[in-house]
């Protein structure tokens, strides 16, 4: 079925319009199928080329794909020690950056959300999405120059300055989901709590956090992936330090071994799968 | 003086350049059930606010139980609260919020229980314990809301117009069932409400707010039957007054005087008039056939216009209705009409 064009008659067109108003089921698909389609083709059938490149092989003379199926990549990656440490290191990074990121947004966005006049709270806001107008790399070298021996911090390299700086990149990210899920909550909760005699911490741990946990969520869900997936910041500021990305990156590139690098890529993928796998559990999803 | 469950004096507070409250003095006795009356904007929610303890003050002190509690937080003081929009907390069962009060203050899980369950029972709620705040309706909503705070057993419990969201209906039983539990828990209620019949049937006591100020405290009948100002006598009722010539004319007296519209009675013929009894003459303008009572509005001829309410005893609306334009006079015992205050602001010392 279609919609009407311009040139259909008056009537047809009503017919249509009404038919459409009665059945939203129809409407909504209708509205939906473009960005639906972009999903399928753009996202679905990459990740779909992904999986499959993944499970065939390079030619060790020529460096030609060799379009065989074998499991050969899963097997080293799942045996070779130096890939399970770096895919636990990037675990360990992302992990670290969202609880970071949630400790420091915490606060930033209650401040915003519930003590800010409404003022000051919307330049709050600019100010929380300004550094996102930069481009990633100004900010990671930026970042560099500060970590830098003879720079402001000094702390030189490594992974502390990949979480760091990871965690500084990705903290709007999860401000703005916080935020969002405060300005939702009623002041006359917090007013509720106080006078049925909660201080602040009991507060927070009953009422606030609670009922802001599937903002909390929806921004984990940002840093986490996000940090899973760079490699480009650990190139600046981690010095020796190899991450997922940087496997992938390094197979792509200098190894020239796609079908490897498209298994390592499956990782973050997997893991975020198990991610969303559990927090579904929690019911934060539904609320999202 | 007995101690008081609730003492305001001086009471003022400012929102920038707004002032919300400008100098209030109350005082609740316990047990009390007293409204807070007043149109929207005249500073009622945020006297509630400060006896709470969600707002400071700017200055003037608050008592509860004649222990200054001015600067005290929401958590330290003795009072609960019932908010307009209910605020129950939604991730909770009905049972969990009524209990978060007790939980709080380390109540022992049984008696908790216990505690808890009668106060649902007490609203008529019994049965309703597993559901949340969002499976309930309007009316169960306030019954939560209010097992929620009287479960605490306040010294005072506030009530920001705890009816507001509900139908007329609903209203009304909720009316009669709240004045049934103050009755019953014996706690001092203050509640604030924009509705002058609410305020009139319900409380013991009124306070009537203008402007961030009080204009009068008073019984329903004080207040209804004697304002003692003009404000008052509009806000509360339908405002009759009698003022200038035609204070002088009718009454003999300089002077503004209120009447109330069911005091007057409309004569149409030559009736005598008692010994203390007033009378204007006057032109009838409108009749509004209203059911049980018609209002008849008349001009008077010394100036001015008084409004009279007549039970509707023998006559029909046809009757009435044709009395637009007639001649009459409106005839009441010299005991209705009281003095009031020129429209002036009055000023309390702060
Ligand atoms: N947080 C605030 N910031 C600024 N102004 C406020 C604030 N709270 C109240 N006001 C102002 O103070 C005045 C009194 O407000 P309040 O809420 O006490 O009125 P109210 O009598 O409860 O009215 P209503 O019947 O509409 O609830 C109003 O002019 C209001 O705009
Ligand atoms: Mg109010």
């Amino acid at each position: 079925m279609t919609t009407t064009t311009t040139a259909a008659p008056a009537g047809v067109r009503r017919r249509a319009a009404s038919f459409l108003h009665r059945h939203s089921g129809v409407r909504l698909s209708l509205l939906l199928s473009a960005p639906l389609a972009w999903l399928g083709l753009a996202y679905l059938g990459a990740l779909a080329a992904l999986f499959v490149t993944a499970f065939w092989s390079t030619d060790v003379f020529t460096g030609d794909v060799v379009r065989v199926f074998t499991w050969a990549n899963f097997t080293d990656l799942v045996t070779g020690e130096v890939y399970r440490t770096v895919a636990l290191r990037s675990l360990g990074v992302a992990a670290a950056v969202t609880l970071i990121d949630l400790v420091v947004a915490f606060p930033m966005a209650f401040a915003m959300a519930k003590l800010a006049s409404p003022r000051a709270q919307r330049w709050l806001v600019i100010a929380v999405l300004t550094p996102l107008w930069a481009s990633y790399l100004v900010k990671a070298y930026a970042w560099r120059v500060m970590l830098s021996s003879d720079g402001v911090l000094g702390w030189g390299y490594g992974l502390t300055a990949t979480v760091v700086t990871l965690s500084y990149l990705w903290l709007p990210y999860m401000i703005l989901p916080i935020y969002a899920g405060l300005e939702r909550l009623p002041n006359s909760l917090l007013d509720a709590a106080g006078d049925l005699g909660a201080r602040g911490w009991r507060t927070f741990r009953t009422v606030v956090w609670p009922l802001t946990f599937p903002a909390a969520v929806a921004g984990s869900i940002f840093t986490f992936s996000l940090s899973l997936g760079d490699y480009i910041t650990v190139k600046i500021v981690g010095g020796k330090t190899q991450l997922i990305g940087n496997v992938v990156y390094d197979n792509i590139g200098a190894a020239n071994n796609l079908p490897f690098a498209a298994a390592v890529a499956t990782v973050p993928v997997v893991i975020m799968l198990v991610y969303l796998a559990a927090v579904r559990r929690t019911g934060a999803l539904e609320s999202l | 003086m007995p101690d008081q469950a609730v003492s305001l004096r001086g009471l003022r507070k400012s929102f920038g350049p707004v002032e919300a409250v400008a100098g209030v003095d109350l005082d609740v006795a316990d047990g009390e059930f007293f409204a807070m009356l007043g149109p929207s904007g005249s500073g009622k929610t945020t006297v509630l606010r400060m006896i709470a303890g969600f707002e400071s003050p700017t200055a003037g002190t608050v008592e509860l139980g004649g222990r200054d509690v001015t600067r005290l937080a929401p958590f330290e003081r003795d009072v609960n609260t019932v908010f307009q929009d209910y605020a129950l907390f939604p991730h909770m069962s009905v049972l969990d919020n009524v209990e978060y009060g007790l939980r709080v203050k380390k109540v022992p899980r049984a008696e908790r229980r216990e505690r808890a369950l009668a106060a649902l029972r007490s609203v008529r709620l019994e049965g309703f314990e597993k559901r949340r705040p969002a499976q309930l309706s309007g009316g169960q909503r306030q019954r939560v809301a209010l097992a929620r705070a009287l479960v605490n057993r306040p010294r005072v419990l506030l009530l920001d117009e705890p009816l507001g969201a509900l139908d007329l209906k609903l209203r009304e039983e909720m009316q009669v069932e709240l004045k049934a539990i103050q009755r019953e828990v014996g706690i001092t209620f203050l509640f604030v409400t924009h509705d002058q019949e609410e305020a009139l049937t319900m409380s013991d006591r009124i306070a009537v707010f203008n402007q961030g100020r009080i204009e009068q405290v008073g019984t329903p009948a004080e207040v209804y039957e004697r304002p003692a100002t003009a404000f008052v006598a509009s806000f509360v009722g339908t405002s009759n007054l009698i003022s200038g010539e035609a204070a002088r004319t009718v009454l003999g007296r300089e002077g503004t005087f209120s009447v109330r519209p069911e005091k007057l009675r409309v004569v149409l013929g030559q009736e005598e008039t008692g010994p203390d009894e007033h009378e204007a003459a006057g032109t009838v303008r409108e009749v509004v056939y209203a059911g049980p009572a018609t209002r008849f509005v008349v001009d008077l001829d010394a100036g001015g216009r008084l409004i009279a309410l007549q039970q509707n005893l023998q006559a029909s609306s046809m009757d009435v209705t044709g009395l637009r334009g007639a001649r009459v006079r409106l005839v009441w015992h010299r005991r209705h009409e009281f003095p009031i205050d020129a429209p002036a602001e009055p000023v309390i010392a702060g």
